[in-house]
């Protein structure tokens, strides 16, 4: 195979896993915008919060530690235990829920029928309260995430051999793909598809539908507005406990993971605010557009580094055509 | 009613006067942000050392050293608040531990007459004390890292590096560029090709520049990064199955928690280092004594004889051999950030005074003099064994190739004379 070609393919490949990961974080704003109208700026810390809360719980962290020791002059730091991986991300969900619902009950509930720059300036102080939140009860230093489902069973990182020695002797190049990026293309098709079959054939999925569409209707016909928005909030948590993984495996959980929301912007903006599906969709197209332009023409002529910039130039050259995104509702004003 | 007035006017006095005799020392610190996790360490190990100067010596010269934390989160903007609201209370000197804050520093505190110690960090040429009368960057700099990994590089290849590829995967950042000059320098004078590849801040995402790398091989990359981007590097290095031997990162790059994460795959990782590693000196028992035991340590006392910690070890105690200094030039204990200057400026780190002070070796021997405010360029090599959990040094302080870096100094920092009008300090 020529060899252009092939690093293009490979270029192309790694540009997909990559916007996975990008979706994976788009989506638990679509989740939130879609049922309430409420740009999540908090998302990103969100997923922060989360992944710390997994690691903390796992390793047996005492949370506020350093503030129960400054206060109480006690000198605590550990349990002393070690919890296995999913019952760490089952009481991880289960604090997301906590979250969600004091963040309902404490902030939105008191915002209902506010303007919607209002309610996207309470997200930016929720997500400056989280990070703050954050680092009393976990700390601020890095910690290396690890989720196995046995001693050595571990969530797989480095590049796949089978396929590299497939594609090998088959095309005369290997290509390279991280199995984490494979195991987080699974976890984002299994994660839509349930997202998908939670909100089609579910009771309350179906009521968070219809508060998306319009949330008087479905007050009218008994839909509680404070336990979907609950919901929602408890699902956002969820999507970015699992971004959280996924982030924090390649790079440790540190507080650097919140800025992981700057990557789903451009994912937005191209996919639109309301999809599930153009979550996906821009996210894989802002991957593979960014990794091709940095290997065709950002490298060998720009100096590299074009990643950045080029997502949300991309984005913007969608946005002109079609404001909505490429998934999102049509604009429809009427005179 | 005068009386009262007077009363309280003296208590006022008497009040202030202990503050007056404190040596203060201003520690930008940043225990939160994105880079938290490299900053709490360092600033646990400047105040640690200063608390044991005091509990176990009673200060400097018998002045009580006291610690003025402000928190930046490692913001320009407010590292320069920290700096406004601080520089009144006496400050000595500043560790802006910043590049941006020292940019923004450099002027304010040569007009207010207070030093600047930006150790390994900052303006590069600001080495030239004839122009930067009150910035000082010893024991190294950006540029001595480039020529240090490129001499550990010759090492490692019997002094022949002619032909050979070496990538340099930087923060695209004014500190990530800086080695770029001095390495296309060196490139010229030993016939290595040079790749360069930026890493956008914050620099989670980097499979770009590792697959470019999977598809040029170079024989070694080199790495300015900082924050996140260090252990993901890592991590894409050890997933494209690169050599880590061959992979060597600047002191800031080269902390434990820049490896940890990537885990047994991280093994054999190389960076510089400006200080000793490991907490086996005679110092750490002190510490361990006279501040963690008394519980008047600054963290939870596990971050002692980490990398970051020992950096901010390392800057306490050249501070105090400053301060010593300056006492003696000027004859006072209590002395004021003017004499603070002098005494940085006359510096001579000895391998006796380390010893005494309980970290032989701890760092290179150097001396510091009006032109030279970088000092000699000493720089380490250590590695990370990741079995034992620590880095190890493999190779002694060396020195750095100072004819290819002192003209780029020179030039640089005539830039900046020519553009301030200033003429020379000295004479």
């Amino acid at each position: 195979m020529n060899e252009q070609l092939a690093f293009t393919i490979e270029v192309f490949l790694n540009g997909l896993m990559a916007g996975v990961l990008y979706a994976l974080v788009a989506l638990g704003f679509v989740l939130i915008y879609k049922a309430s109208g409420i740009f999540n700026y908090a998302q990103g810390v969100m997923a922060l919060f989360a992944a710390m809360t997994l690691v903390g719980i796992q390793n047996g962290q005492v949370p506020f530690a350093h503030l129960i020791n400054a206060i109480f002059g006690t000198d605590v730091h550990k349990f002393g235990w070690h919890v296995h991986s999913f019952a760490a991300i089952l009481l991880t969900v289960i604090v997301m829920i906590a979250l969600a619902w004091m963040v309902q009950q404490f902030v939105f509930k008191h915002l209902v029928g506010q303007e919607p720059i209002i309610l996207f300036m309470a997200t930016i102080g929720l997500a400056y309260f989280l990070e703050g939140v954050a680092d009393l009860m976990w700390g601020s230093e890095l910690k290396a995430l690890n989720v196995c489902a046995s001693e050595g069973n571990c969530l797989p990182q480095g590049m796949n051999v089978w396929l590299e020695g497939t594609t090998y002797e088959a095309l005369g190049y290997g290509f390279f793909i991280d199995n984490l990026d494979i195991v987080a293309s699974i976890v984002a098709a299994v994660l839509v598809a349930g997202l998908v079959i939670f909100a089609q054939y579910t009771k309350q999925g179906r009521a968070m539908r219809a508060v998306a569409d319009d949330h008087q209707a479905a007050l009218s016909v008994g839909v509680s507005l404070n336990f979907i928005w609950v919901l929602v909030w408890s699902l956002a948590g969820f999507v970015a406990l699992v971004a959280g993984i996924m982030w924090g495996a390649k790079s440790g959980v540190q507080f650097s993971l919140s800025l992981i929301a700057l990557k789903a912007l451009p994912v937005l903006m191209l996919g639109g605010f309301t999809s599930i599906p153009g979550a996906i969709i821009g996210g894989l197209i802002i991957g593979v557009g960014e990794k091709l332009f940095e290997f065709l023409i950002g490298a060998p002529f720009l100096g590299g580094a074009t990643e950045n910039w080029f997502a949300y130039m991309l984005a913007l050259v969608f946005l002109v055509f079609r404001p909505q995104g490429l998934f999102g509702e049509k604009i429809i004003e009427r005179v | 009613m005068k009386y009262k007035l007077g009363t309280m006017a003296v208590a006022g006095l008497m009040a202030a006067s202990p503050v007056m005799a404190d040596l203060v020392f201003p520690s930008l610190s940043y225990r939160t942000g994105p880079y938290a996790a490299g900053g709490i360490p360092f600033a646990d190990g400047y105040a640690d050392y200063f608390t044991l100067l005091n509990e176990r010596d009673g200060g400097i010269g018998g002045v009580m050293t006291r610690v003025l934390e402000c928190e930046t989160a490692y913001n320009t903007e407010k590292g320069v608040e920290c700096y406004e609201a601080t520089k009144g209370e006496g400050a000595l000197v500043y560790q802006p531990l910043s590049t941006g804050i020292t940019y923004q520093l450099i002027p304010k505190a040569t007009a207010d007459d207070i030093p600047i110690h930006s150790m390994g960090y900052g303006r590069t040429s600001a080495a030239n004390g004839d122009v930067f009368s009150h910035v000082f960057n010893y024991p190294a700099n950006y540029w001595n890292g480039a020529s240090a990994a490129i001499n550990h590089i010759l090492e490692t290849n019997g002094g022949d590096i002619n032909g050979k590829k070496i990538a340099l995967v930087y923060h695209n950042s004014a500190y990530g560029k800086e080695p770029i000059r001095t390495l296309e320098e060196l490139s010229k004078k030993h016939g290595f090709e040079l790749v360069t590849l930026a890493v956008d801040h914050p620099g989670q995402e980097q499979k770009s520049q590792w697959l470019q790398i999977r598809r040029e091989r170079p024989d070694n990359v080199i790495m300015y990064g900082w924050g996140v981007m260090n252990q993901v590097a890592i991590q894409e290095a050890a997933n494209i199955r690169f050599p880590m031997e061959n992979f060597i990162g600047i002191w800031w790059s080269g902390a434990e928690i820049d490896v940890t994460s990537a885990g047994d795959a991280a093994n054999g990782y190389k960076a510089l280092a400006l200080t000793a590693v490991g907490n086996d000196f005679p110092l750490f028992d002190d510490i361990q004594k006279y501040v963690v035991d008394a519980g008047k340590a600054a963290g939870a006392g596990d971050q002692i004889g980490t990398v970051p910690y020992n950096r901010g070890i390392y800057a306490a105690m050249l501070a105090q051999l400053a301060v010593e200094k300056a006492q003696e030039i000027h004859g006072v204990a209590d002395i004021t950030s003017g004499m603070m200057r002098d005494g940085m400026e006359a510096l001579s780190v000895t391998e006796a005074r380390m010893a005494e002070l309980g970290l032989p070796s701890f760092g290179p021997a150097f001396d510091v003099s009006c032109a030279n405010h970088g000092g000699e360029g000493m720089v380490a090599v250590t590695q990370w064994d990741a079995s034992a959990g620590q880095f190890v040094k493999i190779a002694d302080f060396a020195p750095t190739d100072m004819d290819v870096i002192g003209p780029l100094i020179a030039e640089d920092s005539a830039a900046y004379a020519a553009e301030n009008n200033i003429e020379g300090n000295c004479g």
